[in-house]
């Protein structure tokens, strides 16, 4: 299998009057062609940050300290900002929670559609007749409409944002992202806005879309619901760190990092009655990360070792986990 | 006639120890327009709103964004006033009540909002947000500061906390601060507003487990209004299903889940992400379009455009009450022709 995406030891910090707020700790993934990988993870442990840091998207005020981005292999943490504009928007597509972030109040869905067709679409390049282009782009905005089964297409485009309903924007907002048919989608927490009908709706077209076209898809979400009905893989993320990644049905029916049982262990089920616990304490504060293992602190299983050391990125029966539980090493000699 | 009436609603309140009783509560927005800001049009928020919230007892009020669910939480609250219905608490009407009136009435009824941040005062102390309110209602009075601090290790804070400002709380503990605010006048109800929306899950676990403990402890009667199914399914003793500012069904809780009856719970229930991987090929019954707009008003079955059993009748006349049991009742045709 080929990799679209590969993150290597990515660490980004941000300068706050505070201090430095180290929010990646040395992240390190890869996406495959045609698959979709879920980031699941709390508040505060990075997983949108991430997102932000592959597109180059951060704000001013963050650095990416150390780290390698391979897309399609260019490494984007080297590219010129030129460079990267053109793959932003056309091989990498964000989505977003807020459409309000991404969809202009003061334009009609049809200028904003077509911006992007205009600019990034190469097919159009041959096309020398200004009218002759126009007429493309309009068909392809509404075949795109079409298919992801926005209702009456050709009165949708001629709407404000405003006029569209929460569903309809995230429609319109998928069929933005596949129309140039990207290598890489990042959504992140495209569904929370929404209410679970509309949710169990988009989240269905997005995985039918992403089959269709052979997309990978890097899901960001903090509900685990929506990572197990739609993802492939997940990497869960704790204090900016993967803490386990591996295929669904093993992570879910057998987590094995402490904080992935907890996290399971937390969830409320609408399909069944269930005991529920929470994991006591809170995240570490990231401008003063505790020695060792970030979640010795919240952490049942805590050994001695977990306050001194941080945990080898081990790799047990195909899953990547992060804990000195599964370090054979550790265990062996009775260091905890 | 009026004290006959109480009387009789007292009695039966007895029987079956109902603390809240609400009557066909409606509430419609007016929208104003043009240069004399005339009335052109209604939010017709809720349409009809009737149930009744038993002592010590958790109710969830279930719908999605648009149903007229926090809407019935604030004419509850005694925020928005009811263009129509009736709110009883025992045996009174608080659906319009005199300005001291609506003192007692708050003292009685607190509620609990979704984002804990934007309900306390950034300016001020945990401990002087606590305290004006007990002040403002006017309760205990040397000994207020040690009620605060008990209230804080009641929810599961300690006395330091009382001396930080909201912002440095994190999000699990400001939603307790605000809670001690609420208990702190001695409430009967509460209404919680989403109240673990913003929570991560770990956090929601523990949010949940403390108003279950405090509810068993001090038998405290909850209306919980929020979206997330799992919650209510965790939480509460019996649910309203509420679609467009009406109730379609109402229910325990246990059987809801188990056997529900209206097309829109069925659909409601299926949409739900389940975090079971094997489990996401199952066959979804996906509801297609979006809830109407609310300033159409319906007079027919407010499900009729999304519905997957529509048949002709509901487009003629709205679905009368039927029983499913003594616990469970459904606004549905299908169900009238069973």
């Amino acid at each position: 299998m080929s990799n679209v995406l590969e993150v290597k030891d990515l660490r980004v910090e941000f300068r706050t009057y505070r201090g430095t707020v180290k929010a990646l700790n040395g992240v390190s993934f890869t996406v495959e062609k045609g698959e979709v990988l879920g980031l699941a993870g709390e508040t505060g442990s990075g997983k949108s940050v991430t997102g932000l840091a592959i597109q180059r998207l951060l704000p001013s005020n963050a650095t990416v300290a150390e780290g390698m981005v391979m897309f399609d292999g260019r490494d984007l943490l080297k590219l010129s900002e030129e460079e990267m504009n053109k793959i932003r928007g056309k091989e990498m597509v964000a989505i977003f929670q807020d459409p309000h972030t991404y969809l202009n109040p003061v334009f009609r869905m049809q200028n904003q559609f077509a911006d992007i067709l205009r600019t990034k679409d190469e097919e159009l390049n041959p096309i020398k007749d200004k009218r002759e282009v126009e007429k493309v782009i309009r068909n392809k905005m509404i075949q795109m409409l079409r298919e992801v089964q926005m209702p009456a297409p050709e009165r949708a485009i001629k709407m404000y944002p405003h006029e569209l309903s929460g569903g309809m924007k995230q429609r319109m907002m998928l069929a933005m992202a596949f129309s140039l048919r990207p290598k890489l989608v990042i959504a992140d927490e495209p569904t929370t806005a929404l209410d679970v009908t509309i949710q169990a709706q988009v989240l269905e077209l997005m995985r039918s879309l992403q089959k269709k076209y052979g997309t990978s898809v890097i899901l960001i979400t903090h509900d685990l619901g929506v990572i197990a009905e739609t993802c492939g893989r997940i990497a869960v993320m704790y204090a900016g760190r993967i803490v386990e990644m591996g295929k669904v049905d093993f992570v879910y029916s057998e987590p094995l990092h402490p904080y992935t049982q907890g996290l399971m262990r937390a969830l409320p089920r609408a399909d069944k009655d269930v005991k529920v616990e929470g994991i006591g304490g809170s995240v570490p504060d990231l401008v003063d990360l505790p020695k060792g293992c970030p979640f010795h602190l919240r952490c049942t299983h805590a050994m001695e070792i977990c306050s001194r050391a941080n945990p080898r990125t081990l790799n047990v029966d195909g899953r990547i986990v992060e804990c000195h539980l599964y370090d054979e090493r550790i265990v062996k000699e009775g260091v905890g | 006639m009026e004290a006959a009436h109480a009387m009789g609603t007292k009695k039966s309140e007895a029987e079956n120890g109902v603390l809240i009783k609400v009557e066909g509560l409606r509430k419609w927005f007016p929208i104003l327009g043009g240069v004399f800001q005339r009335t052109v049009g209604y939010v017709y928020a809720v349409e009809d709103a009737t149930f009744d919230i038993k002592r010590a007892e958790t109710l969830a009020l279930v719908g999605e964004s648009g149903s007229g669910k926090t809407t019935v939480g604030l004419m509850l609250a005694n925020l928005e006033l009811p263009t129509a219905g009736k709110i009883f608490y025992r045996a009174e009407d608080v659906s319009r009540l005199s300005s001291s009136k609506t003192k007692w009435y708050r003292k009685k009824v607190q509620m609990v909002f979704q984002d804990p941040y934007a309900s306390l005062n950034p300016r001020m102390l945990i401990k002087d947000t606590i305290l004006e309110v007990m002040k403002v209602h006017k309760i205990g009075g040397h000994n207020n500061y040690d009620r605060a601090v008990e209230l804080m290790n009641r929810v599961g804070l300690s006395e330091e906390h009382l001396y930080r400002y909201p912002h440095e709380l994190s999000g699990g503990q400001r939603q307790r601060a605000v809670l001690a605010r609420a208990l702190c006048v001695e409430p009967e109800f509460i209404i919680l507003d989403e109240p673990t929306a913003s929570l991560d899950v770990s956090v929601q676990a523990q949010v949940l487990d403390l108003l279950e403990s405090l509810q068993r402890e001090f038998h405290y009667t909850y209306l919980l209004i929020t979206h997330n199914l799992a919650v209510v399914r965790y939480v509460s003793d019996r649910t309203v299903v509420m679609y467009r500012g009406m109730w379609v069904e109402s229910s325990s809780t246990r059987e809801l889940f188990e056997k529900a009856e209206h097309p829109y719970t069925q659909a409601l229930l299926a949409s739900v992400p389940i975090p079971e991987p094997h489990l996401s090929n199952r066959e979804k019954q996906l509801l297609k379009g979006e809830p109407p707009n609310p300033t159409e008003r319906v007079k027919t079955c407010p499900f009729v455009d999304r519905c997957p059993h529509v048949m002709p009748i509901c487009n003629e006349k709205a679905p009368p009450i039927t029983q499913v049991n003594d616990s469970h009742q459904v606004r549905c045709w299908l169900v009238v022709k069973k």
